[in-house]
């Protein structure tokens, strides 16, 4: 093999590039941000559904709701408590949830997650 | 490379169709039933057909700009100052543009150059519908020509099917509309604006109407002069509206292309 060296030095150097992120991140990751509550909503003590479903399925409803009342004109959601609910983003989750930068930009920035929801629907105005 | 007789390959396609069909998945798409029995569970409130009739001898231009003010303010339409963008869920427009091929030299004189409040005219037979490619715009149960915005991928054949120009497309975000213009905007907090390259349109107040309310424009032209505009179930014999169309003369915009307009201009 013809500069056998500088190949070798070429490929280590292209290595090195490739895995930067991998070293240079090492032992500093993000901290999992907490999720804050507003007054209201720690007083209500439950969302709509249970905790854990609504962590982890929020969007899945979302999606249901803003198909059936756009599509379907049923405004109207029973949850599994028998409770019902007024189906809307903006005015019933956003409600309780004030908190947007809190409640729902920080975590999903952490996921590097970027819902298009607010191109169109407005965002509560928060104090300070 | 690997040889495979006739005979093989026969054995194996219909080995797999067998088990292909076995599936659950191609029986359930076969069976009849399900997937109609999931679509028809769409609360369809039956036999509703809206309609509205503007009686032009109450409509002045200070009723029209009302209306067109309560619309805009309600859905949050920003003005774009911009005729070429405008963004318009009704508007004003002359007898001759509304009604092109009915004008004539010795028109009467209360109709010659004078402003039509237009609107989408909630087609029977829309065509705007069938271009859709997503379905985005369709037709409800009830007759409203509805937007679903999330769907809508702003490819503008609706536009260019609508014969009434009834929609408009959204050139840029609506909420970047000169502050001028615009001082309060989004004038309603209880519902969406709109994102760039969407088309948008009236929606016969379906969020008003699911609260038992009148369509905005109705409600603010009747506010000023009672009866002015009226809105009603065209299925219903006896519906207000109904009424009115059967003892008075009204004509509809461009009936001649069949697309059933349900706006009735009573002259």
């Amino acid at each position: 093999m013809y500069d056998r060296w500088k190949i070798v030095t070429g490929i280590v150097i292209g290595l090195l590039l490739f895995t930067f992120p991998v070293f240079y991140n090492v032992g500093r990751a993000a901290k999992e941000p907490e999720r804050v509550l507003t007054d209201k909503a720690k007083q209500a003590k439950e969302c709509i559904e249970p905790k854990a479903f609504m962590t982890a399925e929020h969007m899945k409803l979302l999606d249901q709701w803003r198909h059936e009342v756009v599509r379907d004109d049923a405004r109207y959601y029973k949850s599994t408590s028998g409770k019902i609910h007024y189906k809307s983003l903006q005015n019933t989750c956003m409600d309780c949830h004030s908190n947007k930068s809190k409640f729902c930009d920080q975590c999903h920035n952490y996921m590097a997650f970027d819902p298009y929801c607010w191109d169109c629907h407005i965002e509560p105005k928060e104090n300070g | 490379m690997m040889a495979m007789d006739r005979r093989q390959f026969l054995k194996i396609t219909g080995l797999s169709a067998l088990l292909g069909l076995g599936g659950k998945t191609a029986f359930e798409l076969l069976a009849p039933g399900e997937a109609e029995a999931s679509v028809q569970q769409a609360p369809a409130i039956a036999g509703k057909k809206w309609g509205m009739a503007l009686d032009m001898n109450l409509m002045n231009e200070e009723i029209m700009s009302k209306c067109v003010q309560a619309c805009h303010t309600y859905y949050n339409v920003p003005d774009v100052g911009n005729a070429k963008e405008e963004l318009k869920w009704i508007w004003k427009e002359t007898y001759e543009h509304s009604f092109p091929g009915q004008e004539h030299e010795y028109m009467a004189d209360k109709f010659k150059g004078r402003n039509f409040l237009l609107l989408c005219n909630h087609c029977t037979n829309p065509p705007c519908c069938r271009v859709c490619p997503t379905k985005a715009t369709w037709k409800r149960e009830d007759g409203i020509v509805m937007m679903d915005m999330h769907r809508c991928i702003g490819c503008r054949f609706c536009m260019a099917a609508c014969p009434y120009g009834a929609r408009s497309f959204n050139w840029g975000d609506p909420r970047l509309a000169p502050k001028a213009l615009n001082p309060n905007y989004p004038t309603n907090l209880e519902l969406p604006t709109r994102s760039k390259g969407v088309v948008e349109k009236c929606q016969f107040c379906a969020e008003r109407l699911a609260k038992g309310q009148e369509p905005a424009c109705v409600e603010a032209a009747n506010k000023i002069k009672p009866n002015a505009m009226v809105f009603g179930d065209l299925e219903v014999p006896d519906s207000n509206i109904r009424k009115l169309l059967r003892s008075r003369y009204s004509i509809r915009r461009k009936p001649e292309l069949g697309t059933g307009p349900n706006v009735y201009y009573i002259l």
